[in-house]
């Protein structure tokens, strides 16, 4: 039987950590910039395009990431459609982030004061011109912590795509585990590893909560 | 023709009926007081003047620019008639000279230097020409309303609406924003101003409206209206103010 050092399995699992890492950028990249193209039509004056994102919120919101990927992965395959697990696992946590990242941005615009909207349309600025120099600027300021906080949610969803085949740190600790017959070691490794890519995340969030807050009372 | 003319103007928000058929001319430099209880509708007509609320009925037009709610009649309207909220509503992202440029950049595409010229000479004309660097959460409230005011005024409105400006003002700091408000009438400036200062309203308007439920209930001069008021709804209205 063969042997296993350590090292042999840390350097695997980090090996895969890569295409989590990967996976994480490009579900957060994709969603967000989905998410700013729905927050588009969500905050936007056509009815249609409201009750589209809030139907899309709501099937996204309202069924487990898992069910999503599955379809993703057997749904466009009972089509003919053969999808590889990277691409399924890509799209759904894409499409999954925007979800998110819609609403939470959502409830940004929407704390920015009346009197802001008003006042600016009592200076003559038109709806674009308000959104670009007085709402956003406002909005995104306080949109900032909980957006980096909820990237901790696309790295761990990330985890789920291990089921459809896709790779990753999960996969490969599973992958791993049935060379190496030491399951605590390896998962162990894993959680570490996770831990190491959110914890920095939610801290900064903590951080620029803070950071954030003092900017706007005293500049 | 006067400046403001609003006829027949009817408005209501869902069942209740806030603006019954008001008709109301304001003349060009002329200062008007809006006076009356709350739920009386005077907030309602003035944000009617300058659309940012819609009417149902009737027509309001400042210097030729009439209210119709499309965007390119509104803006029309916001270019000729300007206005001041009870709660200053700076824009909390930019400094106080950020605040009167901003518009002017934006809406009229004046060249930045030339809108920080006029920023600094409204900031100087409201006293706050030091002010310019400052935020908003920096300044005291009568600040911020003075530099609201400025803001305003950097737009070159023909007409003013002053929505109970002193109203969220700690009682120090309101006179502060009246002497400005009466040195812009001095100067000629058209303004309507809903306010419950009545002892400013007396000094400085050229007529007072008391509305009432909904209507202009009594119209006239300053010494008129406090010193003879003709209806019962008006005595029992300025015998509960303090101040006379």
């Amino acid at each position: 039987m063969m042997t296993f050092t350590l090292w042999d399995i840390l350097r695997n699992l980090l090996l895969a950590a890569r295409w989590t890492v990967v996976l994480s950028l490009v579900s957060f990249i994709g969603g967000g910039l989905l998410g700013m193209a729905l927050l588009y039509l969500r905050i936007g004056k056509a009815r249609a395009g409201r009750m589209f994102v809030l139907g899309y919120v709501e099937l996204f919101q309202g069924t487990p990431l898992l069910m999503q990927l599955f379809l993703a992965f057997f749904g466009l395959g009972l089509f003919g459609i053969d999808v590889p697990a990277w691409l399924a696992a890509g799209l759904a946590l894409i499409l999954w982030t925007a979800a998110f990242l819609v609403e939470i941005w959502r409830g940004c615009v929407e704390s920015v004061a009346r009197g802001q909207w008003e006042a600016s349309a009592s200076l003559g600025m038109g709806y674009v011109q308000q959104m670009r120099y007085v709402i956003l600027p406002q909005a995104v300021r306080v949109a900032v912590p909980p957006t980096v906080g909820f990237s901790v949610q696309v790295v761990k969803g990330t985890a789920l795509t291990s089921i459809i085949g896709f790779v990753e740190l999960s996969k490969a600790g599973t992958v791993v585990t049935n060379a190496t017959f030491e399951p605590f070691t390896v998962y162990g490794l894993v959680a570490l590893i996770y831990f190491a890519l959110c914890w920095p995340l939610s801290k900064s969030s903590q951080i620029l909560e803070r950071k954030l807050n003092v900017a706007h009372r005293n500049h | 023709m006067s400046l403001i003319a609003i006829t027949e103007v009817k408005k209501r928000f869902g069942d209740v009926e806030v603006l019954k058929g008001i008709n109301l001319d304001v003349e060009r430099g002329e200062v008007v007081a809006i006076i009356g209880k709350s739920g009386s509708g005077k907030s309602t007509l003035l944000r009617c003047v300058n659309g940012l609320e819609m009417i149902d009925d009737g027509s309001i037009m400042v210097a030729g620019a009439q209210l119709i709610n499309d965007d390119l009649h509104l803006k029309a309207l916001r270019l000729k008639v300007g206005m001041i909220f009870q709660q200053f509503n700076l824009f909390p992202h930019l400094s106080a000279g950020r605040n009167v440029m901003l518009s002017q950049m934006v809406v009229k595409k004046t060249p930045a230097g030339e809108a920080e010229a006029m920023a600094r000479r409204m900031l100087e004309r409201v006293g706050l020409g030091h002010k310019f660097d400052a935020y908003p959460d920096q300044l005291s409230g009568g600040q911020q309303q003075r530099v609201a005011i400025a803001r305003a005024l950097s737009m070159q409105p023909m007409a003013l609406l002053c929505d109970e400006i002193t109203s969220a003002l700690d009682p120090e700091l309101v006179n502060e924003v009246l002497a400005v408000v009466k040195e812009l009438a001095a100067d000629g400036m058209t303004l309507m101003m809903v306010t419950h200062e009545m002892r400013f309203a007396r000094e400085v308007c050229d007529r007072v409206v008391f509305m009432h439920q909904g209507r202009v209930h009594e119209i006239g001069p300053p010494e008129e209206v406090f010193g003879n008021p003709r209806t019962p709804e008006l005595r029992q209205f300025l015998g509960a103010q303090l101040v006379v």
